[in-house]
């Protein structure tokens, strides 16, 4: 499989999620903000980082640049996207996914390992993972709270697209184990299509055991087995 | 002409910086104070003298970029 990762100025996680999906077998290459085109591409990673320094909001600056637009074009023809982290800030930030991330409920910026209980299997980002087995992933963000109107969070449940929710060590929910306040413990979200995802958590730096975790691996497992088993949507 | 653009939370949105700044205020023994919200301010020098034009361009750029109406209001001033 062949995954597109994108750059934009000051993304700093592109080289972690390409060393992942290389490690993990599959082929990945870098796509530069300005680029038109995600040339040949079965997936789509937005990795983490600060695009253009957060600068106004975070990701509302990379939502206009012009590899966004062959991201829209992708998806809208059912293409996998993943955001991690400002990659899901992006992905809200253009209206891909519903919602939006704001600061941290305590203000800092968290830095740590977390778990996440996968919420449903049915998604090409979690059809892979064991069935109740919380994920221990890192996450690093100052602005993940997840925020949506009572609406927007109404037809998440009804449509099954909240993916994974902060949970703790032994699968369970609590306030204690949300890390920076996002409703309903909200760490990862798909579309209606279910064809794009955004986390806040970083898979893609958990990888190997010798991170400390190879729990994230789960994800791009999901993503791989979801492109071998259906005729794939590639990027022209 | 120049536009003045203030961006501030959405009431339902919680706002931990506005919170925070004051508790600050009511430690120093500022006293009254009912909520504070914390937001942007952005100043927007333009050339041309076509009011009505700036601000409807101005209008549809806050709400398609310096604001995201999931999470802010912002209110628009030409002057």
């Amino acid at each position: 499989m062949n995954f597109a990762v994108l750059q934009f100025p000051a993304s700093n996680c592109d080289q972690d999620a390409i060393h992942a999906i290389r490690s993990l077998g599959h082929s990945a290459r870098y796509v530069w903000h300005k680029e038109n085109s995600l040339g040949d591409a079965d997936a789509v990673i937005v990795p983490g980082g600060f695009s253009y320094g957060d600068y106004l909001r975070c990701g509302a600056i990379a939502r206009f640049s012009p590899v966004m637009q062959a991201v829209k074009q992708f998806a809208d023809r059912g293409g996998l996207v993943l955001g991690i982290c400002n990659g899901f800030q992006v992905l809200t930030e253009a209206g891909l996914l519903p919602g939006a991330l704001v600061r941290n409920r305590d203000l800092q910026f968290h830095c740590e390992h977390i778990f996440l209980q996968t919420v449903t299997a049915d998604s090409p980002f979690t059809n892979k993972i064991p069935s109740g087995k919380p994920l221990r992933v890192p996450i690093a963000h100052g602005e993940g709270c997840y925020f949506a109107d009572e609406e927007t969070l109404a037809k998440l449940k009804a449509n099954n697209q909240v993916l994974w929710q902060y949970c703790d060590a032994s699968g369970n929910l609590a306030d204690q184990a949300n890390p920076n306040g996002s409703l309903q413990s909200i760490a990862g979200i798909c579309n209606e299509r279910r064809n794009v995802a955004g986390l806040m958590p970083h898979p893609e730096r958990a990888c190997e055991l010798a991170l400390g975790s190879d729990d994230g691996k789960w994800i791009f497992e999901s993503i791989f087995a979801a492109l071998q088993n259906k005729t794939a949507v590639k990027a022209a | 002409m120049k536009a003045k653009i203030i961006v501030t939370p959405k009431k339902a949105v919680v706002d931990p910086q506005g919170k925070t700044v004051q508790v600050a205020l009511e430690q120093m023994g500022y006293q009254n104070i009912r909520a504070v919200h914390v937001g942007k301010y952005l100043e927007i020098e333009l050339d041309g003298g076509d009011r009505e034009a700036a601000r409807k361009a101005l209008d549809e750029a806050a709400h398609k970029f310096l604001s995201n109406p999931v999470i802010e209001d912002y209110h628009l001033e030409i002057e």
